[in-house]
């Protein structure tokens, strides 16, 4: 069985970003970017199934600029097998990486799809679902649990008052959480495989769709400051400043 | 311009989370209905009908619809979409998985996590774990949006009257189904509707450590317990009584972190709180930042003592 990833290049999550002072965006020029944690997590699901013989080959896709290819290399270093490009320079929303995603779907036919549940530039939280949708394939979002065997995927998802888990017949879209897995560190050698490990480019046309963006973003502020708060020097002062400063309890 | 809110209900009753929504929706100006796609669910959809400003409760029954599988609930909500130039669901697990599906086949963007309404067709939501607030506006002929619960005040439980139309329900798409639910059981006030949380990082050590030590704080001030990723990742508490960027968003008058250092991904989920009191032992630790009290101390003492003191 074929099984797609998604992967996005996004700002370091360990980074704080800084609003640029026009407010056009948010300042990402010299800014580390790596692959999306949740990505990482679909990658390593994905290639933990290629362990246990039930994918036969994985490939890895991003959507976005010429630099997306390191991200690529990295999913290949953890496990896929070959990847695609979709490059462009254009502002992708979700709605267009998830119509392109069909397209390179459509040409790959794999049997199952993962895509992280959000990617942590936008928090958007939408990719996999409307690919889903365009698809008219069923979806297992917020995995923190998948076992595939059968022509079907069970899909055990984190949800608000606790679990739940779900049968998809395949094809089928997997978007993951953080506790589906602990992704593996790439290796040096597994870097210097991935390397030789084949790539295709592709262009937007090339597979029909049309990215241009649905929302305008007409401006990006930092958020409300908190005041500065003050530091207590014991319980009981903490207490009272509760009970009468702040009184809220 | 009629807007379409869609309930997040136990069948039962609806929950919170709804009437945060209809606020929102009213906000955008228009007439709002309010979506009760369910099984057996005509109490909610009374309850639904009970909101001040809802002009109409459309109500679904068919067992297809009875675990709220995104598959039959997107198609429901789309067999009543086209009369609609906005469609909101709440930012709930449940909202989020549906709305996306809702948009691409409307063939519009999706909006999520709107924190405020500017004008019927911009909107505020918050990026990268919160560091960043932008304004959208959107081109589309309906938007579909999610809403956090927490940016808006909920809505009256009582005092209107709306009337509860039936309509057709969708058949079962057939391509998921249900196997089964696991709750996490607890008698506290739910985590994103609580007015105060005591939350638990990975300083408290353990899963027996972080009950004995937090629950009687939480017992004695009525709150929610949360906790950090690592405590979750931990094993010390489950995974839904996680706050972040990544867990749940949550806004309540008092916020106690204990033993949480304040990742940024952390702060995400948490500081739109009104107060917010942080006790760690590291005085570096970044969650002194956006504390408005802190208290510089091992929080094996200082919890137990605070708890004396109330």
């Amino acid at each position: 069985m074929k099984a797609l990833v998604a992967v996005k290049r996004v700002v370091d999550y360990n980074v704080k970003v800084r609003v640029k002072s026009d407010g056009t965006g948010v300042d990402i020029a010299n800014v580390k970017m790596s692959m999306n944690p949740f990505d990482e997590i679909a990658v390593e699901e994905a290639t933990r199934l290629k362990e246990k013989g039930v994918v036969s080959e994985i490939v890895a896709v991003s959507c976005g600029v010429a630099q997306c290819q390191e991200t690529l290399r990295t999913a290949m270093a953890i496990g896929a097998d070959r990847a695609i490009l979709v490059e462009t320079d254009a502002e992708l929303q979700p709605l267009a990486v998830a119509k392109l995603l069909k397209a390179v779907v459509d040409k790959e036919q794999p049997q199952l799809i993962i895509l992280g549940k959000q990617a942590i530039d936008d928090d958007c939280n939408q990719t996999g679902q409307m690919l889903a949708a365009l698809l008219d394939r069923p979806q297992g979002t917020f995995a923190s649990k998948v076992e595939v065997a059968d022509g079907v995927a069970v899909v055990t998802r984190e949800v608000d008052g606790g679990l739940e888990t779900v049968k998809l017949q395949l094809p089928a879209i997997v978007t993951t959480d953080l506790r589906l897995n602990e992704p593996r560190y790439v290796t040096l050698p597994n870097i210097m495989k991935a390397k030789k490990k084949p790539l295709d480019v592709l262009k937007p046309a090339d597979l029909g769709v049309d990215v241009a963006p649905r929302l305008k973003t007409l401006k990006v502020a930092e958020p409300p400051k908190r005041g500065a708060g003050v530091k207590v020097p014991d319980v009981a002062t903490l207490v009272s400043k509760l009970k009468n400063e702040a009184k809220v309890i | 311009m009629s807007i379409l809110v869609i309930a997040e209900h136990d069948h039962g009753s609806l929950k919170g989370a709804t009437h945060h929504t209809v606020t929102a929706a009213l906000a955008c100006g228009g007439e709002v209905h309010v979506l009760v796609a369910g099984h057996n669910a005509g109490e909610a959809a009374k309850q639904a009908a009970q909101i001040p400003g809802v002009a109409k409760v459309l109500h679904a029954d068919s067992a297809a619809l009875a675990e709220q599988l995104a598959e039959n609930v997107a198609a429901q909500v789309l067999a009543v979409a086209g009369s609609y130039s906005h469609i909101l669901f709440p930012a709930t697990a449940h909202g989020k998985n549906t709305a996306p599906r809702v948009a691409a086949k409307l063939d519009v963007a999706q909006i999520s996590d709107i924190t405020k309404v500017v004008s019927a067709d911009t909107f505020e939501r918050p990026i990268y774990a919160g560091n960043a607030i932008a304004t959208v506006q959107s081109a589309d002929k309906v938007k579909v949006i999610t809403v956090r619960t927490t940016g808006f005040d909920a809505a009256a439980t009582s005092g209107g009257s709306a009337a509860v139309e039936s309509i057709a329900a969708v058949d079962d798409a057939g391509s998921s189904s249900f196997v089964g639910r696991e709750v996490t059981k607890s008698d506290r006030p739910e985590l994103t509707a609580a007015k105060i949380i005591v939350s638990g990082g990975r300083a408290l050590g353990s899963s027996d450590k972080f009950n004995e030590v937090l629950t009687p704080l939480a017992d004695k001030l009525g709150a929610a317990l949360g906790a950090s990723r690592a405590a979750v990742d931990a094993g010390y508490a489950p995974n839904d009584w996680q706050v972040g960027q990544t867990g749940k968003i949550v806004a309540p008058q008092l916020y106690i972190a204990a033993g949480i250092s304040g990742a940024i991904q952390h702060l995400a989920g948490m500081k739109d709180s009104k107060v917010i009191v942080a006790i760690n032992k590291d005085p570096e630790a970044p969650i002194f930042s956006v504390a408005d009290y802190g208290l510089e101390a091992d929080l094996f003492e200082a919890v137990p003592e605070l708890v004396k003191s109330l």
